[in-house]
């Protein structure tokens, strides 16, 4: 019998299961792997190097940009830590917008996790039912900020403008025109908050689709069940947080247990996993979906029964009104100060974070008394997350590592920064 | 805000002078530890039960060449137009070739966030590598495993050795890199540019074809919208 020796394969960073850019190197012992060893960085931008260089309100829109499928929770992250820096809170009106956004944001991170996780472990139908429903809460984001991704919505001392009271609607086309135009217009009759009332109904019935397809499906428990356990233990040593930590069986959240915005104001309930596999973190995300969706409902009837200002009433943070600016000189050269040069933040250091969709999202702010951050340092969960790939996947076969992969939920932006 | 200040005390009482210049700021206690005493403070910290900080949140290295340093000063502003008392030293001021390194004592640190499940706390230390001989820090990979990529991130990014670190290689850089892309003397511009060269059939590394330009100038104002600087102002005076 000729000798069988162990061999090394390159997985990515040019594969369509390695979500973006992750290379990885796998020593194998058949189809088992012995080692395996991920290569990152290969979308390293320099973000924090590059907002160190900026007035902080520059950055606000770098954030977006890190982790892309969780834009408006990254941007809380970082606004919040200049809010504790400067000792400033949001309006209350402001904190319930962030919630609800939040909250949309969580459902559109998860919606894109379980579509490519079903993509890789061989669901195609459920990519295209996922991208469906996203598709509603990109045009939220779109009415509200005018980006259907990177928003920069968020500002310190509040949000940049107060919810719209019309959703656009699609124009008559030669494909869209009489009834079928007035079917898909009929949510956006009325403002944004009604539209996305009209999602929060229709949202519990497409999750149940959802469990349909994929919770008692036989190939994909084969596909999750068993793989990837993290020990409690494990996962504290790890440094995992969000569903990571849930999914191993840890009642740990942010939102409840060092609550921001108005997280303290919210009924909701907290998913936890029992045996620490890729199938209790897909239990986990999917009650947490239901869970957003039933935040967002609450959001939706307080804010529609309490208007308010939505930006602090401060004018070393906030811009002066439009109207302000083109009728008083003082004023326009106030906002192109503000727009340019920033404002100086007083000595000190801040970490503030919170639960984003893959876990705790968290800026540590180090200020000098000047108009820029002297030291950014983005703590991205996935980070932490996928340093833990080779413990994961050893002894596992090739297969699993799609799966492993897909249950992280890792997004390059956020790793690589 | 009990918790913190039972904390500090707990802190204080436990350690003693093994934890210096204790800060508590905006909520967050922030401390700092000698190089030597870093690895038996952490233990502690993760295995007593009043302290019980289960896991390491963030690692990161921190350069404090040129803090508190601005850019701008206007008082012997020059007629010479915008780049007027904009001197080099900031970073996106200069290029490769241009760059230089000062001295200075206390230059380096490594920050640690911890978390406390079951106290429901954190804590922010600081280790700050020697001023002489190997940019050192020990490692805290045997105390919590997480700090295993954390800790090759900042010596990628800064240059800290952290000292038993089993694989500390670099991670977020490219293969071949040269010089740690965070430090302040390290230029914005970066050092060298790819792209595909068409003869050679390959990927070639040149150095960089943009200029170093950054066009708001880093300010520290203390004048009469900065309330507490105003105090202090007149405090100096």
């Amino acid at each position: 019998m000729s000798e069988i020796k162990n061999y090394t394969i390159n997985f990515g960073p040019q594969h369509p299961a390695a979500h973006g850019v992750l290379r990885l190197i796998l020593e194998m012992d058949g189809e088992v792997i012995v080692h395996a060893d991920p290569h990152v960085g290969l979308l390293h931008r320099g973000t924090e190097k590059l907002a160190e260089s900026k007035p902080f309100n520059h950055s606000i829109g770098y954030m977006d940009r890190l982790d892309y499928v969780s834009m408006m929770c990254n941007e809380h992250g970082y606004v919040r830590s200049i809010e504790k820096l400067l000792n400033i809170d949001a309006p209350i009106r402001a904190q319930y917008i962030r919630t609800m956004f939040d909250e949309i944001t969580r459902i559109l991170n998860h919606l894109m996790w379980i579509g490519t996780h079903g993509l890789d472990l061989g669901a195609m139908t459920l990519f295209l039912y996922a991208f469906r429903e996203r598709e509603y809460l990109m045009d939220c984001y779109e009415a509200v900020s005018g980006a259907r991704m990177h928003a920069t919505y968020y500002r310190p001392g509040g949000v940049y403008r107060d919810l719209p009271d019309y959703m656009p609607k699609h124009a008559e086309s030669k494909w869209t025109k009489g009834k079928v135009l007035k079917q898909v217009n009929s949510w956006r009759e009325g403002s944004l908050l009604d539209f996305i009332e009209h999602f929060t109904n229709y949202f519990p019935e497409r999750i149940a689709e959802y469990n349909t397809l994929l919770t008692d499906n036989r190939i994909w428990k084969q596909r999750t069940v068993g793989i990837g356990v993290v020990s409690p233990e494990r996962a504290l040593q790890l440094g995992f947080t969000g569903p990571m930590l849930r999914g191993s069986g840890f009642e740990w959240d942010l939102r409840k247990k060092q609550t921001y915005a108005a997280y303290d104001k919210m009924d909701f309930d907290i998913p936890v996993g029992v045996n620490g596999d890729c199938y209790d973190r897909y239990l986990v995300r999917m009650e947490e979906m239901t869970q957003s969706n039933r935040i967002i409902k609450q959001c939706v009837k307080w804010l529609k029964e309490n208007p308010g200002s939505v930006m602090l009433d401060d004018y070393k943070v906030a811009p002066p009104s439009r109207d302000m600016m083109k009728n008083d000189m003082e004023s326009l050269i106030h906002h192109f100060k503000l727009f340019t040069e920033g404002y100086t933040v007083p000595k000190g250091e801040a970490y503030a974070a919170v639960e984003a969709p893959k876990g705790e999202f968290g800026v540590y702010l180090v200020a000098d008394d000047s108009n820029k951050p002297f030291r950014m340092k983005v703590r991205a969960p996935g980070f932490a997350h996928i340093s833990a790939m080779n413990e994961m996947v050893k002894g596992s076969m090739l297969a699993d590592v799609v799966s492993v992969i897909g249950t992280m939920d890792i997004v390059f932006g956020e790793i690589d920064r | 805000m009990n918790t913190t200040t039972s904390l500090e005390k707990k802190l204080k009482a436990h350690f003693g002078d093994l934890i210096s210049n204790i800060v508590v700021q905006h909520g967050e206690i922030t401390a700092e530890v000698a190089p030597e005493n870093w690895q038996q403070v952490c233990t502690q910290l993760r295995d007593d039960a009043q302290f019980s900080f289960e896991q390491l949140i963030d690692l990161c290295g921190i350069d404090y060449l040129t803090f508190g340093e601005g850019e701008w000063n206007t008082d012997d502003a020059s007629s010479t137009g915008f780049s007027r008392g904009i001197g080099k030293k900031g970073p996106g001021r200069f290029s490769w070739e241009e760059r230089e390194t000062e001295l200075m004592g206390k230059r380096f640190a490594a920050v640690i966030h911890l978390l406390s499940i079951k106290h429901n706390s954190r804590l922010r230390l600081k280790c700050f590598a020697p001023d002489t001989g190997i940019l050192a820090v020990p490692s805290l990979v045997k105390i919590w495993a997480g700090a295993d990529w954390f800790e090759r991130e900042a010596f990628d990014l800064f240059g800290i050795i952290f000292v038993g670190h089993p694989d500390l290689r670099r991670i977020l850089t490219d293969y071949g890199f040269i010089g740690h892309p965070f430090r302040k003397d390290f230029p914005l511009i970066g050092n060298v540019e790819v792209r595909y060269d068409e003869e050679k059939g390959r990927v070639v590394y040149e150095p960089v074809s943009i200029e170093p330009r950054v066009t708001i100038p880093k300010t520290i104002r203390k004048d009469a919208r900065y309330a507490q600087n105003l105090e202090q102002l007149e405090g100096d005076s």
